[in-house]
């Protein structure tokens, strides 16, 4: 912790207490909120400690990504405009796959990514599979219905795709992984309709490894 | 088809033949009017009669004048016509990889010409083959290499590259010395020297049949990308065991010192033609840095630059093959941000053009030679060296995996081994190296008739048995799931997901010098190679010129509401909303959906440029895609009344989607879009940009956007719905820039009135302008509201 303390001079109370409660959360190691708060701070083009969505849309990058939009609204709750740098890390250690080997010590607050805390976050591979799934369901309802799937849809498919195709195509992934017919994917049929996909490989951001 | 091309390619054949026996006379032109004499005068042309005759000479043939080049193009030309001849049937390529054909071709070839006692042409001495032929390909290899997966990968590579050889050499040179030790087979002749020799020779492995294979399989990319690197640097090693086993083999006896200087060798070798690689490739930057004015030879200064770097290499006896192929991937970068679309574009078709040239030819003269030339057969060495070969990959294949994979991020199952190992074919180096041994090595026809063998075996029997054998055991592949649609969407979302989070987060990666260099690479290489100003090609010129007129024109005509396409669009989605029964989904239904899928989404920027294909050149569809998520953001974003920088609003997914005709080809009408203006170039990867400058201009809010896009396109509009001024300029194609412009009006006005004075204003802002010069004069004079 006062090593932690030592290495990010600039900061006020408020936040250091932040970061030691991350690492109390053992979400990531002290090298990486080193250098999660580097990038924070070169986001934070105005300094004020708290970063607005458009600084998250200044990347051009991220802009140019289908669901870019998505993403960065990922990380404000509603009504929430700005986010600091301890729900900024929290919310990337979604991204991090649980360490098995990681000791998990009972006293401690039950960690962000573990099977039995919300649905929103469950453990490995399945913290990654839930953010995708609040991707699609904006309203929050636990549910991706046939209108959000369609927007999502075109967002990722070029124009050239007539609005019938994309309808098509919707009707047809609700048909496929819609087991209680009802004619929207809960959480569970998501889960279950990616249980054969490696999704491993694809969880390759490695800085968070 | 087919057979005519076959007859094509033996009258080719027929024709050639004869080309080799013309000696300094030519023949006697039937028909002609005078009487040439018998015997030309060396060298010059005819253009003085003999003193003998006093006519004009009508018809005259000089074949020995151009006898060589003659005969090369035609060996070219046959080469062609048989890779021609594969394609017409397809299946043919599918099962049986190309090197095994073009062999097959030779070794016909071969023995027509053995039958008419000819001599094919001297293709494999040393200097032709290491001059000529293998440069290309290797720069073909370097210059298509994918960049990310090799970086990342960098490390397994140079590991079974460099210690796989030695490994394989050492391996097999001892268990061949031992076999020799053996009466029967009569080789015991051959000492421990040039059983190192001839190992070394024998482990440079060359996949180059393997790759097409795991291209159009889409085998994993790492196990792609270790092979495929590892067939390019192992030749650091190669050359160094074959020159020190060379030296050795002369020498009575060998001391440590020698072997501690073999190893310091291998250092010099590798490490200086990776640094000549680098050098040359910085040149090379630099140079084309100026070259605005000299389009045309642009493409010059990089084959030059590279084929140099090899040359120089080759002075100093170390590694060519790593400086030419260090000096492509460092001037790929660069260069291509540097040079003229049309000139990036000749570029990679030449260097394709030579690349497969050389191969094919490579093969081709390997099956020609494998007839002509004097062979030693004996059996208990050849077979005993196809075995330990095979062996000897397994084990070190095995061994070096465990090592490495605690390193790796993505660990090698033991199928991935599997296909590692049996994928070591060997090829053109080993035959060219085995022709170039020195003479005074007692039994170099016996390692020529082994070397071939073993490149006929490994090349037929692995190079055909690969493929259904990556299809039985079901080795790891890329993404392709055809499963369902539904993984295939949600595959990609997370894909996109994981891109997007990687270029929050500033594409940190596990390695601490990649992030070190990039910042480097940003802070001060990028200023010193690249040239700041993009030249525009001559579309850009004159599509302004015309964008410029019509804006003219524009003036006396009315410019009516040109978004009726789209009003069609949104009927029909209303129309659609109710609800309907549920559809039975045929399988043609499915394979169509798949195809949409698959040729529409969004492709993961890096994740797809993973793959070249060795036998076509890589696409631009990239550049398409970024183009429509510009659209989409934008559109998405042009809500009215969200006022305030919107491409991260992700809260309404209101009515844009009717806009999806909005950018339609038809409806030609000029419209105008302001620039963002970023300040580095928006090609520049991981920079973070100011927010879009704005400014209120009396009520009216302008923005000003702009973004990387290389799609030609030319239309654009005012659309009325968004209130949105819209304009790609078709000439910002090379520099990938397209001009989106928002203007938000508090109500809505027509176009025509603002359209003449936002044209002309306008065209003064592409690409170079900056927001301080934006003449807001112009916009508040008629922006009175």
């Amino acid at each position: 912790m006062i090593w932690c303390a030592a290495v990010l001079p600039n900061t006020n109370t408020n936040s250091m207490n932040r970061w030691f409660s991350c690492f109390l959360f053992n979400i990531v190691t002290p090298a990486h909120i080193v250098r999660l708060y580097d990038r924070f701070e070169a986001l934070d083009k105005e300094k004020t400690g708290h970063l607005r969505p458009q600084d998250f849309g200044a990347i051009n990058r991220l802009a140019m990504n289908p669901i870019g939009d998505r993403i960065i609204g990922a990380f404000f709750s509603p009504g929430q405009e700005t986010v600091d740098f301890h729900s900024f890390v929290r919310i990337l250690a979604h991204f991090r796959p649980a360490d098995k080997k990681r000791p998990k010590d009972p006293s401690m607050p039950e960690p962000v990514n573990s099977r039995t805390s919300k649905l929103k976050y469950p453990p490995l591979v399945f913290s990654l599979i839930s953010v995708a799934f609040q991707l699609y369901d904006q309203d929050k309802d636990g549910k991706i219905s046939r209108a959000e799937l369609l927007q999502v849809l075109r967002s990722m498919l070029e124009m050239q795709v007539t609005e019938e195709q994309l309808e098509s195509i919707a009707d047809r992934t609700i048909q496929e992984a819609d087991l209680d017919k009802d004619d929207a994917i809960s959480f569970e049929e998501f889960r279950k309709s990616l249980e054969k996909v490696n999704i491993d490989h694809k969880m390759s951001i490695r800085f968070l490894r | 088809m087919k057979l005519a091309v076959n007859f094509l390619t033996i009258g080719l054949v027929i024709l050639s033949l004869p080309c080799g026996s013309y000696t300094e006379i030519p023949p006697k032109p039937p028909g002609s009017v005078t009487v040439l004499p018998p015997v030309k005068p060396a060298g010059g042309p005819q253009a003085f009669p003999d003193a003998e005759n006093s006519n004009l000479p009508v018809f005259t043939m000089d074949y020995a004048r151009i006898q060589v080049p003659f005969e090369v193009t035609l060996w070219v030309l046959l080469a062609s016509f048989a890779k021609i001849g594969f394609h017409v049937y397809h299946k043919i390529t599918f099962w049986v990889p190309e090197s095994c054909l073009l062999i097959s071709i030779g070794l016909i070839v071969g023995a027509i010409m053995h039958s008419v006692h000819e001599e094919p042409p001297a293709v494999l001495s040393y200097n032709v083959f290491f001059l000529f032929m293998l440069p290309p390909i290797v720069l073909e290899s370097g210059y298509f290499m994918p960049t990310r997966p090799f970086f990342e990968n960098v490390g397994t590579v140079l590991w079974f590259a460099v210690v796989g050889t030695l490994w394989n050499s050492i391996g097999i040179g001892m268990s061949l010395y031992a076999v020799c030790q053996i009466e029967a087979f009569e080789v015991q002749d051959i000492n421990l020297q040039e059983n190192m020799l001839f190992a070394a020779i024998i482990s440079a492995v060359d996949p180059v049949a393997v790759l097409s294979v795991f291209e159009d399989v889409s085998v994993n990319e790492q196990l792609y990308i270790v092979v495929f690197g590892e067939c390019l640097f192992n030749d650091a090693v190669t050359v160094v065991l074959y020159n020190m086993f060379i030296f050795v083999a002369d020498m009575p006896v060998v001391e440590p010192v020698d072997v501690f200087l073999g190893v310091a060798r291998f250092f010099v070798v590798g490490l200086g033609g990776m640094g000549f690689g680098v050098i040359f490739g910085f040149v090379a930057s630099f140079t084309t840095r100026f070259t605005s004015n000299v389009r045309e030879i642009e493409p010059l200064f990089i084959f030059m630059y590279s084929y140099l770097a090899y040359l120089v290499a080759e002075l100093f006896s170390i590694s060519s093959i790593m400086a030419i192929v260090t000096c492509a991937l460092t001037m790929k970068y660069y260069v291509e941000e540097n040079v003229s679309q049309r000139s990036c574009t000749t570029i990679r078709h030449v260097v394709k053009m030579l690349g497969t040239i050389s191969e094919t030819l490579i093969f081709f003269f390997l099956g020609v030679v494998t007839i002509t030339t004097e062979h030693e057969w004996n059996w208990g060495y050849i077979m005993f060296t196809l075995l330990l070969a095979l062996v000897w990959r397994g084990l070190g294949v095995l061994v070096l995996t465990q090592i490495i994979n605690p390193f790796r991020t993505i660990p090698f199952n033991f199928k991935d081994q599997f296909i590692l190992g049996y994928g070591g074919l060997r090829g053109a180096i080993s035959f060219a190296l085995v022709f170039t041994l020195p003479d005074s090595i007692g039994r170099k026809k016996l390692f020529v008739t082994t070397t071939i063998c073993m490149i006929m075996f490994t090349v037929f029997i692995q190079g055909i048995s690969i493929r259904p054998l990556i299809e039985f055991i079901n080795v790891r592949r890329t993404n392709r799931n055809l499963e369902t649609i539904n993984v295939e969407i949600h595959s990609r979302l997370i894909e996109h997901t994981i891109a997007g989070v990687e270029d929050l987060c500033g594409q940190w990666s596990h390695y601490y010098w990649k992030d070190k260099f990039l910042k480097f690479n940003n802070r001060i290489l990028r200023k010193i190679l690249i040239r700041d100003n993009r030249a525009e090609s001559s579309i850009v010129a004159l599509y302004k010129k015309l964008e410029l007129q019509n804006a003219m024109e524009i003036l006396d005509t009315v410019s009516g509401d040109i978004n009726a396409g789209s009003s069609i669009v949104s009927l029909q989605y209303e129309k659609k909303s109710s609800g309907k029964p549920k559809r039975k989904f045929v399988a043609a239904d499915l394979m169509n959906m798949h195809d949409i899928l698959s040729k529409n989404m969004y492709k993961i920027r890096q994740r797809t440029t993973a793959y070249t294909t060795k036998h076509s050149l890589p696409n631009d569809s990239r550049t398409k895609e970024i183009l429509i998520r510009r659209h989409t953001s934008i559109r998405r974003s042009l809500r009215p009344g969200s006022f305030n920088g919107p491409v991260w609003n992700t809260r309404t997914y209101s009515t844009s989607q009717k806009y999806r005709h909005t950018y339609s080809f038809k409806g030609f009408t000029l419209f105008f879009t302001i620039l963002y203006i970023t300040v580095s170039p928006a090609t520049q990867p991981h920079t973070i940009t100011p927010p879009p400058p704005c400014f209120m201009v009396g009520t009216t809010h302008v923005e000003i956007i702009r973004s990387p896009t290389l799609r030609l396109t030319k239309h654009g509009g005012w659309n009325r719905k968004s209130q949105t001024w819209t304009h790609q300029t078709k000439g910002q194609i090379s520099t990938g820039l397209m001009s989106i412009a928002r203007v938000f009006w508090p109500k809505q006005v027509s176009s025509s009135y603002w359209c003449p004075l936002v044209v002309v204003s306008l065209q003064q802002f592409d690409h170079e302008g900056l927001v301080h010069t934006v003449s807001s004069e112009h916009l508040m004079l008629r922006c009175v509201r």
